[in-house]
């Protein structure tokens, strides 16, 4: 079932499904914008469902549509699980 | 890049006509094929047999597409058969009348089976498909909806959007391996078609002649192999150069 949202987990399944994406390892870090790290609006939504399977937390368009860095998604994720 | 193995298709309105012609057909080219029916079990069950006696493999899926349980269709398949990484939305209602006359209701029942649930159905089945970075949606379109015709406006509408949806989405995920794609069947001869076959119609087909299910199956077989991996956004018209 859903496993705990606390910000290791979810930054541990972030930083694994970005590479899926084309994203290289080396350049993953919370402070990387999903600009930079080539990371489209298709890659986002593809995450947003990774982790509603893996949490159980939706994040809808408008959510995702305000995240610019991959902390801020990591930060989204864990605000909306507490 | 290949189909995965044990990948399955989900053809809704698939108990008779075109839908059950395509089953029949993606069947024969090796996909496992969930036979969906709203009312016609029999219909359905008949399918399902036909497919399994040319040695092929086939489950009846009863649901209707306009309402609540689509997801339950798509699980049942794959628990069936396997993931479902082929959707055909063939289900489709005709409620005619001219626009002046046209109740909402017929209105409103023609766009929810027609083009709602075909984007709803779609969307549910991408998930899976963007998972396996392979996937082939076919959308039944018509030649009426680019083209008039008098009394459908419910359905023209409806098929005109299927056609734009078709192209969007295929926009959307073409990256992840996955086309989408419509076929526009002109006159088949079909139940649906059957009091409609006059000779001034027929005359008015530059082929002189109806369609056969087989031969609109057989465009959606194309789409959903392999082979047509680059083919996305397109409407293939299979309707005699009736659109030409």
């Amino acid at each position: 079932m859903a496993a705990a949202i606390t910000e290791e987990n979810v930054q541990k399944t972030v930083f694994e499904a970005l590479p899926q994406f084309g994203v290289d390892e080396s350049q993953i870090t919370r402070d990387a914008t999903f600009e930079d790290l080539d990371v489209d609006s298709l890659d986002l939504a593809e995450l947003s469902q990774i982790i509603e399977d893996e949490y159980g937390v939706a994040l809808k368009g408008d959510d995702v549509g305000k995240i610019k860095t991959v902390g801020d998604a990591i930060d989204l994720v864990v605000s909306r699980g507490s | 890049m290949s189909r995965p193995e044990h990948a399955a298709a989900l053809v809704t309105g698939a108990s008779k006509g075109i839908g059950a012609a395509i089953a029949r057909e993606l069947a024969a080219d090796g996909w496992a094929v969930g036979v969906n029916y709203r009312s016609d079990e029999e219909g359905a069950k008949a399918t399902v047999k036909a497919i399994e006696d040319a040695g092929g493999r086939a489950v009846a899926v009863s649901g209707d597409v306009s309402d609540g349980d689509r997801r339950a269709m798509l699980k049942d398949v794959e628990s069936e058969l396997g993931p479902v990484l082929c959707l055909v939305n063939n289900a489709g209602v005709a409620r005619d009348g001219l626009a002046i006359q046209l109740e909402d209701d017929d209105w409103d029942a023609v766009i929810a089976t027609n083009l709602s649930a075909a984007f709803r159905l779609t969307r549910d089945a991408l998930r899976g498909m963007i998972k396996a970075r392979y996937g082939r949606v076919v959308n039944i379109a018509s030649v009426v909806g680019p083209r008039a015709n008098a009394g459908q406006s419910n359905y023209a509408a409806a098929k005109a959007g299927l056609i734009g949806m078709t192209k969007t989405i295929a926009h959307e995920v073409a990256r992840r391996g996955v086309t989408v794609n419509a076929v526009a069947p002109g006159f088949i001869a079909t139940d649906m078609t059957s009091e409609l076959a006059t000779d001034e119609i027929v005359k008015a087909i530059p082929a002189r002649r109806q369609g056969t299910p087989e031969e609109v199956a057989a465009a959606v077989r194309f789409l959903a192999s392999e082979q047509a991996g680059y083919v996305t956004g397109s409407t293939l018209y299979v309707d005699g150069g009736m659109s030409a």
